[in-house]
């Protein structure tokens, strides 16, 4: 587990941007010139104007920025759950445009972790089998799954709740399971999209401390979407978006 | 997967215990009155069904079942035993008959006359006495059903002496019959003595019952007889349709069981299908995590079909069972208003069928909506 305060080398590297020349093969994401646009005629909608943008490795990136500005486009064109207008998304090295549709599925089960903001836990599966259900996707024998959603549960600090449905779970509980399920299969790239929205502060910051804790290593790459400026000082890393571009002032969290 | 989809679909108990009971409820209406109206069209062709002895039945040309009967003179027997390959060539006579008890009651009944050397056309089952005791004075064989129309709550015993058409007759057994159409009292008697019975009529031969020899096909026979003889000549299976087809095209039965059953597949197929889309609808966010985390469109199509497959058997052996159940209760309670009918296989498959429609469609509906959801939709 890489902490922030404990990597100052990697952020080093994840400040440079692609105007320092930085490549698809050194970044977790890599986006150029990304647009999006929506709808067609006069009902067309530009949700991203030529996004230019790296996700490193060993970092918790923040995606900030006002309600509409295209955060959430953004991010599912990272996560490769849609297809950018025009541009060029790479994605843990891979081109996204040389994948097909199952290949791409099978990419995400493989590569990718999700943490929502309503959680989206399976509401009849006990904590514990829903953080198992990655490795259920992947086809992984149950009791093994289960096992080892257990040790995650364990990190997450809900071993004890670990057979309680998610009705029986406060919120920060459930968001916590779902960071478990987000993790169980290791993938490489962490996609949280306002997972402290539906929390009170407390909870909010426990919860991003977490994110922080247990997720961030040197070979995975966070990416959380929030527009709680709370929480910003635990990100490692801001881009700002507004608009459909992100912000010029890119910056490093303190 | 399968495990995940069994997990989901019982999760939500109440819409899933709805989706089952729509499946049952749908195939409970289409598979009981299914079986009503396939037994009362057997009970149409119930003295046909119970006469197997005979290959062949002759009768007027003109006759279109077994009810309206043109009676023939009894000549038309020594034509049809004249017809080669006719084995034996026996009387039949029936007719509907006032009879009273010595306490007064009386109905309607059925007189079956049935040839005095051979009891050809006697009732197959018979529970007290034997055909034999038919040769004994005024002797008739009353079935057990109307044996209770008649003689309610009273043991079932020979001996009990009838007024048929202001004559005597002396119940010497008790049969057991396939139930008729109009559930009266079916009494079986020698043809000789069913004629003393009847009131006086020129013509008293309403059917001719034969045999083809040994080797002879009944259809060719059948046909040679009609061909010679003039009169109309059916094989068992022949006349047993036409005796059906008869009461389908003439009546309104088909048409009100047909609507029931309609309406137990609409019904049934509204509630099954509109809870199943209502808990695929519900579960949208659901299918869409799933599709982000890696579930492909394949998976989820099998995962919803069988989810589907699960309700549509649950429920339709909860509608069949219960179909069954029902029709057992009343052969149990000894009413004579349903005895003797049952799920035929046929109406069973049918209503697999008639489920497994209801089912496809309400998956169609869902899959179209988990199909069409882009995974994005989890992220707004």
């Amino acid at each position: 587990m890489v902490l922030h305060s404990e990597v100052p080398e990697d952020r080093a590297r994840g400040t440079e941007d692609h105007r320092s020349g930085s490549s698809a093969a050194e970044t977790a994401v890599y986006c150029r010139g990304v647009t999006k646009e929506f709808g067609t005629g006069e009902a067309k909608v530009r949700a991203l104007r030529g996004i230019d943008v790296d996700i490193p490795y060993g970092r918790m990136t923040l995606l900030v920025g006002p309600s509409g500005c295209g955060k959430t486009t953004l991010i599912s064109i990272m996560a490769g759950l849609l297809d950018p207008t025009a541009g060029e998304v790479s994605l843990l090295g891979c081109d996204l445009r040389s994948l097909s549709g199952s290949r791409l599925v099978q990419f995400r089960a493989e590569n990718i972790g999700f943490v929502f903001q309503q959680y989206n836990l399976l509401p009849s599966l006990t904590a514990v089998e829903n953080a198992a259900v990655p490795l259920i996707i992947r086809g992984v024998r149950r009791s093994l799954a289960i096992e080892r959603a257990m040790a995650l549960m364990t990190e997450v600090g809900l071993r004890e709740r670990a057979q309680a449905l998610p009705a029986q779970l406060s919120g920060g509980q459930q968001q916590r399971v779902a960071i478990a399920r987000a993790l169980v299969h290791e993938p490489r790239l962490l996609v949280c999209d306002e997972p402290t929205a539906a929390l009170d502060a407390q909870s909010g910051r426990t919860v991003m401390n977490l994110i922080r804790r247990v997720t961030v290593r040197s070979d995975r790459a966070v990416i959380v979407v929030t527009h709680d400026s709370r929480v910003f000082d635990l990100g490692d890393r801001i881009i700002a978006m507004s608009d459909g571009l992100i912000d010029n002032h890119q910056r490093e969290a303190p | 997967m399968n495990w995940l989809a069994w997990k989901m679909l019982t999760g939500d108990r109440t819409k899933y215990l709805g989706i089952v009971f729509g499946v049952a409820f749908g195939t409970l209406l289409i598979a009981q009155q299914a079986s009503i109206f396939v037994g009362l069209m057997r009970r149409t062709s119930s003295q046909i069904i119970d006469i197997t002895s005979a290959d062949i039945w002759v009768m007027d040309q003109r006759q279109r079942n077994v009810d309206d009967i043109r009676p023939m003179p009894d000549s038309r027997l020594g034509r049809v035993r004249g017809v080669t390959g006719v084995e034996w060539a026996v009387r039949l006579s029936k007719s509907m008959i006032r009879v009273r008890t010595l306490a007064g009651d009386f109905t309607q009944a059925i007189l079956v006359g049935v040839d005095d050397g051979s009891f050809t056309g006697a009732p197959l089952e018979m529970l007290q006495g034997q055909h034999s005791d038919l040769r004994r004075p005024d002797g008739v064989i009353l079935d057990f059903d109307g044996y209770r129309q008649l003689f309610p709550g009273e043991p079932v015993r020979v001996g009990r002496v009838l007024d048929m058409n202001d004559r005597r007759a002396v119940v010497v057994g008790i049969c057991r019959v396939t139930p008729p159409f109009q559930t009266f009292p079916v009494i079986y008697t020698r043809y000789s003595q069913a004629v003393q019975f009847m009131p006086p009529q020129r013509n008293t031969l309403s059917f001719i019952l034969a045999k083809a020899e040994p080797g002879r096909q009944p259809q060719e026979l059948s046909q040679r007889i009609s061909q010679q003889t003039g009169l109309k000549a059916l094989t068992w299976d022949e006349f047993f349709w036409l005796n059906i087809g008869y009461y389908i095209e003439n009546t309104g039965i088909p048409v009100n069981f047909g609507i029931t059953v309609t309406l137990g597949f609409i019904v049934g197929g509204a509630i099954a299908g509109q809870t199943f889309y209502l808990f695929t609808l519900e579960n949208l966010r659901q299918f869409g995590s799933l599709k982000a985390m890696g579930v492909t469109n394949l998976r989820l199509i099998g995962m919803i079909l069988l989810q589907a497959s699960i309700v549509g058997i649950m429920g339709y052996g909860i509608g069949l069972g219960a179909s069954a159940l029902f029709f057992e209760l009343t052969e149990r309670s000894g009413q004579a208003d349903l005895r003797g009918m049952w799920v035929p296989w046929q109406v069973a498959v049918i209503a697999a069928g008639a489920v497994g429609l209801i089912i496809v469609l309400s998956s169609l509906l869902s899959l179209r909506r988990v199909l069409v959801l882009e995974p994005a939709m989890v992220f707004r």
